[in-house]
Parts: structure tokens; sequence; C-alpha cells
């Protein structure tokens, strides 16, 4: 009789089925991710891994384009994405702390969370044409790395923002009623106590952020970067090459170009960006490994 | 009632609180003398907590809060301070639960006189040593001062957070059930702090037991659905000298 109380009814053994088919169905959807990854990495090593070599980084590209190094797109690239972080991280930082420590519930925060949900929805053609109108022409910068960097740094503006706001807040609300019970102001407590504790997750919002500025053409191809450039930039007043814009270039602008030169190029944007992830997911494994509550 | 003077710290005139208009307290007027303690007692939504809350402007930080009436300390209305900081510095809290902050044992300490700018490490050693004896932790953490606040035992934190309060030298010190995380022998030990820190600060202590408010406090209120019931000599409430017949079934344990 004990035996029959443990048994599998007919309904047990239809929600095991069915559970074990929903689990396979999951599994295969997020095993699908893995896919376009492995292809793209493994297509760029294969046909552009022979090309990579010191020389090749460090060289200036020669004979039109179709043979040589990437030297001043590598460091064009750098230029821009440091400038435009230059810009975009205080401010960025800035409005966050404002949004999360100090505002409050009314119209005038509801537009500023608006302004940055649509500034982040701007297609990045939409962002190279304003900064055209704002930096090139109307502030009279020309197309150099400024008005580049600048355009690049409105665009990650809002990512910049709203991974420091999720930093904050992920900082728990009773420590810093804590500290103002004891008479500290709203920014004894953010220095003290909110930003030490969010900061690792502030910078790993940073890094994500410099990968994803890195790859971008659109926006800096009419502000600032050149398909060809003699001389290396000496300021932010210069123009620059960049790498993207010179895997498109190479790729599809230029005649007799070897097969493997633009896969060497994309191999090493996408090195860059993969470098930039793991030392942003290094960083969280840091802050997860110290976890202070 | 030694360290008694008749001077009153804090005057409660007609106090409401309502949270988003529901009221936790109404029409609530007592005072409390310098140096006693004074007990609150009453049961699970009583408008203890509330009564706190308002004391230390804490209003300020829920929107949904209001405050009504006047709370005067010092014998100077709240909303006149227009300094809250320095008006929240003079007053030490401690609630139910313990909040050590992700710093050091060390750093908990001596946020409160660092705030206050007091940078010499010779001194913070000395105010961190005398407020965690006093909060009976010293002997527990002498040896790992710079391990996380955050990472010690509940019953510590609270210890922790009382040798914060005791921190800021505070004027007034409001416990809210402190007793709550802490076993009943550190329990008795604190007891014992709060009797000699009498005679420098005025102490509040809201507390579910009622014996623990018998032992400690000189006089005590009754508080129930947001009412002050009665505020008695603590050894009346106990022997059966009680104004109002809901206070003595709460104190002896016949409520509800």
């Amino acid at each position: 009789m004990d035996n029959h109380m443990f048994a599998a009814t007919e309904l047990n053994r239809k929600n095991q089925r069915t559970e074990k088919l929903v689990r396979m169905l999951f599994i295969l959807m997020a095993s699908l991710l893995i896919l376009p990854v492995l292809i793209i990495l493994g297509t760029l090593i294969y046909k552009g891994g022979s090309i990579i070599s010191i020389d090749f980084l460090f060289t200036d590209p020669t004979n039109g384009m179709t043979e040589g190094g990437i030297f001043p797109a590598l460091l064009g690239t750098i230029w821009l994405v440091a400038v435009a972080l230059v810009i975009s991280v205080p401010l960025g930082i800035a409005a966050a702390i404002y949004l999360s420590e100090y505002a409050p519930d009314n119209w005038f925060t509801r537009l500023i969370n608006l302004a940055i949900i649509n500034l982040a929805g701007v297609p990045s053609i939409v962002h190279a044409l304003f900064g055209v109108g704002a930096f090139v022409v109307f502030f009279g910068f020309g197309t150099s790395i400024l008005a580049a960097s600048l355009t690049l740094a409105i665009m990650t503006l809002p990512v910049v923002i709203v991974s420091t706001r999720e930093s904050l807040q992920a900082v728990p609300h009773s420590f810093r009623e804590a500290c103002w019970n004891m008479g500290a102001t709203r920014w004894q407590t953010i220095r003290r106590v909110v930003l030490p504790n969010a900061i690792s997750g502030i910078l790993t919002g940073i890094i994500l952020e410099v990968s994803r500025t890195a790859g971008e053409t659109a926006p800096i191809m009419f502000t600032g970067a050149v398909f060809f450039s003699p001389f290396l930039p000496q300021g932010i007043m210069d123009q620059t090459m960049a790498l993207s814009l010179h895997l498109f270039v190479v790729s599809t602008q230029v005649p007799g170009v070897p097969e493997n030169l633009p896969y060497g190029v994309a191999l090493v944007l996408i090195g860059m960006v993969l470098i930039m992830n793991s030392v942003s997911i290094a960083f969280r494994m840091r802050l997860r490994g110290k976890k202070k509550w | 009632m030694v360290g008694n003077t008749d001077q009153v710290k804090l005057e409660i005139r007609d106090l409401t609180v309502s949270y988003s208009g529901q009221a936790a307290i109404s029409g609530v007027n007592l005072s409390i003398r310098e140096h006693e303690i004074f007990g609150i007692i009453g049961p699970a939504n009583a408008g203890k907590t509330s009564f706190l809350k308002a004391i230390n402007r804490m209003d300020m930080f829920d929107p949904n809060m209001q405050v009504e009436g006047n709370i005067l300390f010092n014998g100077r209305d709240l909303r006149k301070w227009r300094n809250v900081y320095a008006l929240r510095s003079r007053i030490g809290v401690v609630f139910p639960l313990p909040v050590g902050l992700p710093m050091s044992v060390y750093d908990n300490v001596a946020l409160s006189p660092r705030l206050r700018g007091i940078k010499e490490k010779a001194e913070l050693d000395v105010i961190v040593e005398r407020c965690l004896t006093r909060a009976a932790l010293w002997d527990e953490v002498k040896d790992r001062l710079h391990t996380l606040g955050s990472l010690l035992s509940g019953g510590q934190q609270q210890r922790l957070t009382i040798a914060r309060a005791l921190s800021q030298e505070p004027e007034l010190l409001v416990l809210d059930e402190f007793s709550i995380a802490v076993d009943p022998v550190t329990t008795m030990r604190i007891e014992d702090v709060l009797k000699e820190l009498k005679s420098e600060m005025t102490i509040i202590l809201v507390t579910n037991l009622v014996q623990q408010a018998r032992r400690l406090a000189d006089r005590t209120a009754f508080f129930l659905d947001g009412e002050c019931v009665e505020i008695a000599q603590t050894e009346a409430l106990f022997t059966r000298q009680t104004r109002d017949s809901r206070t003595r079934d709460y104190v002896e344990g016949r409520f509800g």
C-alpha cells in the first residue's frame, strides 16, 4: 500500500514529460547564441589570422591601402574613444548621480528620463548628421577628432547614465538612511557610502561603453574620420583614420585588396572589443568576490 | 530618579503622523525630560516607530510621510531648525534592523566623528574604542577592527549600530527595539550601559518587552492604535495604578 502512495500518477508523468521538453527547448535556444559568435570568430581567424603580425599592427598602409599595416587607424580609434570617454564619463556619472540620489519624482525628472530613452533610440546615422550640423559646422570644429568624439560621446551618454544609475541603485537604501540619520548630507553620504560601493559596477558599464564606441562607423565618418591620411593625428583638431571606417574602406571602396586584409582588420577590431569585455568581466568577478553585504 | 532634572528636552504637541493621508499616530502630547529614560510600549501598529521617525525629521526622506503638530527640541520647534543635519547629528537613532555600513568596523564608528571634521587618528582611536566598549562589542571585534561591518553577525551589527549612534555624542538617544537581534546576556550588558548613559543624555526606549521598560524607564508611555493612551511613572504602570484598563491589560499580558 505504501508503494502506491508514491507511485507516479498519469498527471505526474505528463508534467515530467512536459518539463523535459520545455527544458530541452530552452537549452537549445540558449545554445543557438553561441553559434554566431563561433562562426564570426572562426571565419575571421581562418581568413584573416595569417596577416596579423607586429608589423601589421604598427606600420602604415601602403600601395593605395592594398598592402602594409593599419597603425594610423588603430591609433585613430584609440584617440576617438579616449576623447569621447573624457567627455561622456564625467557628464554621464554626474547626471546619473543626480537622477539616482537627488531627483524628486516630478515632471522635470520624468522629462530627463524621457530624453535619455529617446537619445538611446536615435539611430547612429542621425547622430552622425547631428554631429556634422552641430560640431563640424555650427561650433566650427571642422572634421576633427573633437567633433567625432563629441558625436560619439552624445551617442553613448545614455548607456553611461543608465548603467551608472543602476549601479548606484544597487546599493541598499538602508545604508543611505543610516548615514542621513547621523546628520550626513546627501553628498557626504554619496562620497563615503554610495560611490565606494558602486564604483566597480560603474567601471564595468564604462568599459562596455568603450567597446561599443570603438566599433561605431557612421557617427565618425562625416565628423572626423577619413579614408586615408598620410599623417598621424597630433591633437584633437586633426582628422584621423579609424579601424571601423578603414574596414569599410578596404572591404568595399578600394580595388585589388588581398582577401586576408579586411578580415585581418576586422579581427583586430573585434579583438580590441573582446579584450575590453574580458576586462569588464574580470571587474564584475572581483565585485562579486568582494560582496560587502 | 537620580540625574533627573525638570528641564524639558523634547516637547511633543498634538503630533499627527500620516502616510499618504492614512494616520499612523494622531494627537499625541507628551514631554520628555532631560536625563530620563523614557519608555514607550505598545503592540505592533501602535505608531511607536512613526513617532521616532518624526523626531529625527525622517519625513524628509519619504514624500508620503506627513507630520503635523509641533515637536520642540531644546525648546525650539523642529521646523525652525534650518540646519537639519546639525539636528540629526545631536540625535542618535537605533532601529530594530541593524545596519552595518559596508565599511570596516572602525570606519563605521569613526564615520560620525569624521563627518564632524575630526581627522586625527589618535582622537578617532579613542572614540572608536570608547563607543564599541559601551555598546558591549569591543572585546569581540578589537582584533578585527578592519573587517567589514556589514559582515558581522546580526547581533554584532546591532551593537555596532548602537556604537555608531553613541559616536555622534548625541544629546538624545532613540532606541527602537534594540534587543530584537541581540541575545539576552548582551541585552543585559547594554541595559547596564544605558543606565550609565542617562547621566550624559536623554534616552527614548521603544520596546516590545514590557519588563525591559520596567527595568530601565523612569516614565513609560503606552501607545495603542496611534494614540498615546497613558503616560506614568513606570513603577505605577506595573503596580496596577493605571488610569486606563487597556494599559493594565497590556502590561499584564492579557491583551487581545
